[in-house]
């Protein structure tokens, strides 16, 4: 009885799913046009798009909390469409307050990667809610790793677009996408800004991570690779923080720090999912 | 009614010619009364820039106007009809309405996509509107003419590159710093092209500019030219590493501007942008500073190579603008045209009308015996009759479209509708 009613609602759930995930492509299209002809239409068009995406997005998020009566991030799919949403919302935001509209073209992209990936690992089965996840760390863990970690992807999409620009300047290669692009001074901004409040969300993203390890395994720390590679991550954005403050990493070194490190967020994030054992991994939750 | 735009340009006449038959844009009320007492030419507006003198109007009779502007123009210059009229071009009508929308846009200038020949338009118009020798149509065609102007800067990236080195130049600054405001600049020498970028910077908002040169008395006259201050060309080096943009023209035969100098400074702004010009030949700053990090060395070839691309970009858009102008001309012909269509249904059943009247009087005071009801009867069946006829004719004028502008005029040749104008 209660299963078929989950399976009842995973069907609402994958028609709603397909429908955020055509409104991003939209949305997209769009911010691809406006790179292409910046004509401040399309990025407009572009960007509420988007919102209505987000919408719908958050919808879902709602309908799954209810549906499964606990915060949505029990299982990858789920993860990674909680992480796109925040990324979504944070670029949102930004975007409202130090409008740099272009940004979406290479964000949008991104979060729709993002949620193909995560419609690749929907599960059918029906879901299991795992003890050690029934705690109230679980929506403050995670909300505050993916916050830091959507601020460090926008950073990702900053450092993209400063190697694109300082390459045409530098190199003499100029293209109407120098028209397209921020100045250098806005992107090097940019990523300063997007470092300066992804790290310190990442910082307590960790620490909460680990007084809940406490709660739920009795230790802090236990060098899972979850846990080793996300130490990985932080030392990579203290290095570029301090570097910044310090003696003065900026420009292309800074652009460089910030795509490895996402990288070695997105790594920790599926990779050590999807390729190394641990406590972490969502199946060794549900397989005894 | 008829837009029709007279002139010479860079294409058609060379300076000699342009120079004797340019006018004043300070003091254009002479000229301006001076044509619009022409009989045949209704409204004036005289266009004169360095590049071209153009005369648009509205009139009724192309070939008359013509003949009145060529007389115009030799008697205000004093110079023969025999001198002028090889240089000159006329368009009406369509032609005149894309001309004056191509000149608006920049298309027609010698440098394609310059922003300044709509600010002389505009100008001109000003001039034109404070000599009242504007009305309804050459008011609504010159407001279409600047919005047609806007709307190919906007949608087209016709204007978006600079076309000349020293803009190139500013346009370069504010791609590596965004906000000018607060940068310092740098200028050692001097030279005609140096002056040009620095003029530019200063009037992009740099506030700090500093100037140096071997001749103390020189770096004194440009400084004072543009507001900066000297220094000493012994204390280059002192405060080099506060400066954001060095511009560099000296006639030194060798590079002065080390890489180790360079490298040093850099160090010392932690690494915050610079941005190096030379303009100089033999060249004044080490080419290998370009490969530091954060620093962009430009050279003369550089910013050359930048505004020959830029220019290759404007002529491809140009033809995007073309499009948008081709519209936009059609849509303001058809609402010259349709400015025709009412008076001349107007004329077409006065002219009508009176012409029953007469008749009906005609026939009226030799008819005797004639019943009041039978007047009225025959008023009434004369007047169906009349509009019955005029029906076909004037839904005709009336429909929107293509095929009925022509015929405007064809129409007040057979019923023989004269405009109260020539009356």
């Amino acid at each position: 009885m209660q299963i078929t009613h989950l399976l009842y609602f995973k069907q609402i759930d994958l028609y709603l799913f397909y429908l955020t995930l055509t409104i991003y492509c939209i949305g997209t299209i769009n911010f691809l046009i406006y790179l292409i002809k910046p004509r401040p239409f399309f990025s407009l068009l572009a960007f509420y798009i988007t919102i209505i995406g987000f919408v719908f997005h958050s919808i879902i998020f709602i309908f799954r909390y209810f549906t499964y009566a606990c915060f949505p991030v029990i299982d990858l799919h789920q993860s990674l469409f909680f992480f796109a949403w925040c990324f979504v919302g944070v670029f949102i935001i930004f975007n409202i307050k130090h409008k740099i509209p272009v940004l979406g073209s290479f964000v949008t992209p991104l979060a729709i990667v993002l949620l193909i990936s995560s419609a690749t690992l929907f599960t059918q089965k029906p879901v299991q809610i795992p003890p050690p996840l029934r705690s109230i760390w679980l929506p403050i863990h995670t909300t505050l790793a993916f916050l830091g970690e959507a601020f460090l992807g926008l950073a990702f999409c900053g450092g993209v677009m400063y190697l694109i620009q300082e390459n045409q300047i530098k190199n003499k290669k100029w293209s109407q996408f120098l028209h397209r692009l921020p100045s250098l001074q806005t992107l090097d901004d940019l990523n300063y800004l997007c470092l300066s409040l992804g790290f310190p969300f990442l910082t307590l993203g960790i620490i909460t991570g680990s007084i809940w390890a406490e709660y739920a395994w009795g230790s802090y720390w236990n060098w899972d690779p979850k846990e080793t590679w996300s130490l990985v991550t932080w030392l990579i954005y203290a290095a570029l923080l301090h570097g910044r403050l310090t003696i003065g990493w900026r420009g292309r070194r800074a652009a460089y720090f910030s795509i490895i490190g996402f990288a070695v967020v997105l790594f920790t994030f599926l990779g050590v999912n999807l390729l190394l054992p641990g406590l972490h991994s969502y199946d060794s939750f549900t397989s005894p | 009614m008829n837009i029709i735009v007279a002139g010479l340009s860079h294409k058609s006449a060379s300076i000699e010619i342009r120079e004797r038959l340019c006018f004043s844009s300070h003091n254009l009320t002479t000229p301006l009364q001076e044509i619009v007492n022409f009989p045949a030419i209704y409204e004036a507006i005289i266009l004169s820039t360095c590049n071209r003198v153009e005369i648009v109007c509205t009139a009724a009779d192309r070939e008359k106007v013509i003949r009145e502007i060529k007389i115009f123009l030799a008697d205000f210059h004093k110079l023969s009809l025999d001198e002028i009229t090889p240089h000159l071009y006329f368009y009406t009508g369509q032609d005149a309405i894309r001309h004056v929308f191509r000149v608006a846009s920049s298309l027609d200038s010698m440098i394609v996509g310059e922003p300044q020949i709509l600010g002389q338009l505009k100008d001109a118009y000003r001039s034109a509107v404070a000599n009242k020798t504007t009305g309804s149509i050459l008011n609504r065609f010159l407001h279409k003419a600047f919005s047609v102007a806007k709307r190919v800067r906007t949608e087209t990236d016709i204007a978006s590159s600079a076309v000349s080195i020293s803009f190139a130049a500013v346009e370069l600054a504010r791609k590596i710093f965004d906000n000018l405001e607060d940068k310092k600049i740098l200028l050692i020498g001097a030279g005609e092209m140096a002056e040009l970028v620095t003029r530019h910077l200063v009037s992009h908002m740099v506030k700090e500019l500093f100037i140096t040169n071997r001749t103390f008395e020189n770096a004194l006259l440009l400084a004072q030219e543009f507001g900066g201050r000297v220094l000493k060309f012994e204390e280059l080096f002192d405060n080099f590493a506060q400066m954001d943009i060095i511009i560099s023209s000296t006639d030194a035969q060798d590079i002065i501007i080390t890489y180790e100098k360079i490298a040093k400074a850099l160090h010392a702004r932690k690494n915050k942008p610079m941005f190096l010009i030379d303009i100089a030949v033999p060249r004044n700053i080490d080419p290998r500073v370009n490969d530091l990090p954060n620093v962009y060395l430009y050279n003369i070839d550089d910013l050359d190579g930048i505004v020959e691309k830029n220019r290759q970009v404007r002529e491809k858009e140009a033809k995007q603008a073309e499009e948008i102008i081709e519209g936009e001309q059609m849509r303001f012909y058809g609402w010259l045209q349709q400015q025709e269509v009412t008076p001349t249904i107007i004329t077409l059943k006065e002219k009508f009308e009176s012409i029953r009247l007469k008749e009906i009087e005609k026939t009226f005071s030799h008819w005797e015996g004639l019943r009041e009801e039978d007047k009225e009867n025959i008023n009434a069946l004369t007047h169906a009759i009349i509009n019955k006829i005029l029906h076909d004719p004037i839904n005709f004028l009336k429909a929107k479209g293509e095929k009925n502008r022509f015929p405007i005029e064809e129409i007040k040749k057979i019923f023989n509708l004269s405009d109260e104008e020539d009356a």
